[in-house]
């Protein structure tokens, strides 16, 4: 007894642990309660006295989002998701105590029943490569030293020690890095004008406005390693030759920026921002500048603007912000990911980050892999993979074995690719073949239940709102664009509206200023291009085959399945369904509003609810009265 | 405010390796502490405690300590099971602290089997 007292003693003063257990705390994951975990396991752990062995460590976003809230076990690797504090108690003496994994909390893909133990048999990670996201889930975000551990700031010792600006500046040319916010130019050919330029002081900015619906890239970057940001800031001051700069991001990213703050005040601490930096002479300093989630400053010149104070409106260029930017000074406006990606390639050499990715892009992508899909998360591939890697693969394909439809890229810049295109791989030139754009990685599934029409119409609902209604094409363009397209879906589309959308679309394209109007028409010119015959359908034939539009489907109760049950009918909220007890319900169509609740209560078993489009829908009118359900079966099915 | 210099930067990045090294995945050497309700009952929480305890008087982390169930022979526990790179792995039984120490300095760190505490060489095979 006195050997194992003396023993926990030992313990006691130990910074050894023999289990790290990697909790994700990306937002995704706070939102599901990550730290009501943190709390269960720390609690749990301390009661079964293994809080000296074993430590909670806090991460950014592990990329499995759809898993959330999840932890990754080290160093077994062992992966946990969909966790609930009820499931800690048993997990901490299981696993942590007795060695026994939990299956019931692993991760299983659909359809199968054996679970998949280690995160690195998970086929979601499988594809992937790692270079932006080289820390996710390995460090705390919230301390330096674990960057640092993991040769964070090495490239900085490199380059202040033994790299001029302009050898600098060759290796990210030579690199073939290009911009990752969407446009993809060159970004040592941008640092090299700028570095050219006479006027004084430069600036760098970090754009971190990212704006596309259900794109969350450069917020996980800062919230799972912001140093890597920082470190390759700090590089292209020194290569551009600038002593401050900014990092633009919008107010909505609460976490990211208390990250990212905390990351400037370790920095400042440890000497790596400021004056004098690693005593090499050189410095710099940068501060945070948030801007209040206007999707125009996403564009660099409005971005400008914000930062300056003013209202948040593009300018024609040129002058490019490399010649004439923030207060009129040379600048460099560089995304998240692409300064994300400097640190390693000073580290591992422009030739080995060239040999990444095809012929024209060069390196990974990060992308946030949403909509209908089985795998939801953030994933980072090599340039050059297929959309169907990218969708079956690693995203696990499409829930309920529903048909693949197409896939949008580049957000509300972007366009729709079909099916038929799925074998393209991804780069921004292929992508912008294909009539849509890289954009800055948001990627959204469509299934079969997706409408077309209705997804373009959502994205120029969008646009036009986000329009900073500086030019007459964006700012009247968008709404003439909504305006027929909200015709098409609501049932009133007329011969001549496709043509239009066209014409509209082009001029849109052609006479906007900045990348918000020349690239909002996509969504709409990439459907009708790969669509058309949905159009078609919902103009000519009244037709929606997605059963999405409103105005052009009915609900209507089958007789012949429908038991009488009055479950839609005490739901339905207009009280649009009449009917007794053991009478087949009836749908009044003047009533219903379409809501589908009754759809949504109607058991599986039982299934007499269905949508009706297009021509099926001429003799449903809901008039007549309820009848007994065994009764009049038969004859009523004839009617 | 500490402005560090290029070298306590590189002293403190090999300081702060060794805070990390359990998530990094580089290991010579596994040791396996059986923890099924027996091994708990023999023990088994001083054998990981007298484990761990080597493990952090070493300079170079390189040895992964884990938890397993019960082994199917409870009347030698605790037990622990040692696996070598690329080598058959030891099963250990009736384990002290004092044994622990001896196995890991002659057999981890050594490479020698302690043939006196050592109960089987190699897994048994699955049918």
């Amino acid at each position: 007894m006195l050997l194992g007292l003396a023993l926990k003693k030992e313990v006691d003063k130990m910074a050894v642990r023999r289990i790290e257990l990697m909790l994700c705390t990306g937002t995704g994951c706070v939102a599901g309660g990550a730290f009501r975990i943190k709390v269960a396991l720390e609690n749990e752990l301390q009661k079964q006295g293994l809080d000296k062995e074993i430590s909670v460590i806090i991460t950014g976003c592990n990329g499995f989002c759809g898993q959330g809230p999840l932890l990754v076990v080290q160093p077994d690797e062992v992966f946990y998701g969909f966790l609930n504090p009820e499931d800690i108690p048993v997990l901490v003496q299981e696993h942590f105590l007795k060695g026994r994994p939990v299956k019931k909390l692993m991760f299983t893909p659909p359809e199968k029943k054996e679970p998949i133990p280690l995160l690195s048999e998970i086929p979601f990670f499988q594809k992937q490569l790692l270079i932006v996201l080289r820390n996710k889930g390995i460090i705390d975000p919230e301390k330096i030293d674990e960057y640092i551990a993991r040769d964070g700031y090495t490239a900085l010792e490199k380059v202040l020690t033994s790299m001029t600006p302009d050898e600098v500046i060759e290796e990210i040319t030579h690199s073939g890095l290009r911009g990752r916010g969407g446009a993809g130019f060159s970004t040592g050919t941008k640092w090299k004008i700028c570095r050219a330029e006479q006027k004084r002081p430069k600036y760098i900015i970090c754009n971190c406005d990212e704006g596309d619906p259900g794109a969350y890239m450069d917020r996980s970057v800062f919230e799972s390693d912001p140093h890597t940001a920082i470190e390759g800031m700090i590089i292209g001051a020194y290569a551009i030759g600038v002593s401050s700069g900014y990092i633009y991001v919008r107010t909505e990213y609460p976490l990211a920026i208390k990250r990212m703050e905390l990351a400037i005040s370790q920095a400042r601490n440890y000497g790596l921002l400021g004056t004098n930096i690693l005593d090499s002479g050189f410095s710099y300093d940068l501060e945070i500048r948030e801007g209040s989630g206007a999707f125009v400053c996403g564009e660099e010149t409005s971005l400008i603007h914000s930062i300056e104070g003013k209202g948040p409106e593009p300018r024609q260029r040129p002058p490019f912000p490399v010649q004439s930017g923030i207060w009129d000074y040379p600048t460099v406006i560089n995304n998240v990911e692409t300064w994300a990606n400097v640190p390693v390639i000073i580290n591992r050499g422009a030739d080995w980050f060239s040999e990444i990715g095809t012929e024209t892009s060069k390196g990974t992508k990060i992308f946030s892999l949403v909509g209908k899909i089985n795998n939801t998360g953030l994933i980072e591939v090599p340039m050059g993979i297929t959309l169907r890697e990218v969708v079956y693969d690693i995203g696990g394909g499409i829930p309920g074995d529903k048909e693949f439809k197409a896939v949008q890229t580049g957000g509300p810049s972007g366009g729709c690719i079909p099916f038929s295109m799925i074998d393209v791989p991804i780069d921004y030139e292929s992508l912008t073949n294909a009539g849509s754009m890289m954009g800055s990685g948001g990627m959204i599934v469509m299934d079969e239940e997706t409408c077309m029409v209705d997804v373009a119409k959502f994205f120029i609902q969008f646009t036009n709102d986000e329009s900073c209604g500086k030019c007459t094409t964006c700012r009247d363009g968008s709404e003439a664009l909504l305006d027929v397209l909200g015709n098409i879906t609501s049932g009133v589309g007329k011969e001549g509206d496709l043509e239009f959308l066209e014409e509209v679309g082009m001029a849109v394209k052609d006479a906007s200023m900045c990348g918000l109007g020349t690239t909002l028409p996509n969504p709409v010119l990439s459907t009708l291009k790969y669509f058309r015959d949905e159009y078609d359908a919902h103009i000519k034939e009244r037709r929606c085959s997605a059963l999405v539009c409103k105005n052009l489907i009915k609900y209507y109760i089958l007789p012949e399945k429908c038991t009488g049950c009055r479950l839609c009918l005490k739901n339905c909220p207009p009280e649009a369904i009449k009917g007794e007890l053991k009478h087949i319900h009836i749908i009044d169509q003047s009533k219903c509003t379409k809501c589908g609740t009754c759809l949504d209560v109607c058991p599986p078993k039982i299934s007499a609810i269905i949508k009706v489009t297009g021509e099926e829908t001429e003799n449903i009118t809901g008039t007549e009265e309820p009848y007994p359900v065994k009764k009049k079966k038969g004859e009523k099915n004839e009617a | 405010m500490e402005q560090l210099t290029l070298d306590e930067l590189r002293k403190k990045r090999k300081e702060a390796q060794k805070d990390i090294y359990l998530r990094e995945g580089k290991y010579k050497s596994k040791i396996i502490v059986h923890m099924g309700t027996c091994g708990i009952a023999a023990g088994a929480r001083e054998i990981v405690s007298s484990f761990l305890g080597e493990i952090d008087m070493l300079n170079e982390k390189d040895v992964m300590l884990t938890t397993s169930g019960c082994a199917g022979l409870c009347s030698m526990e605790p037990m622990a099971t040692v696996e070598l790179l690329n080598l058959p792995s030891v099963k250990y039984g009736h384990l002290t602290p004092e044994k622990t120490r001896r196995i890991f300095n002659e057999h981890i760190l050594g490479g020698d089997i302690v043939k006196e505490y050592a109960i089987g060489i190699g897994s048994e095979k699955g049918g």
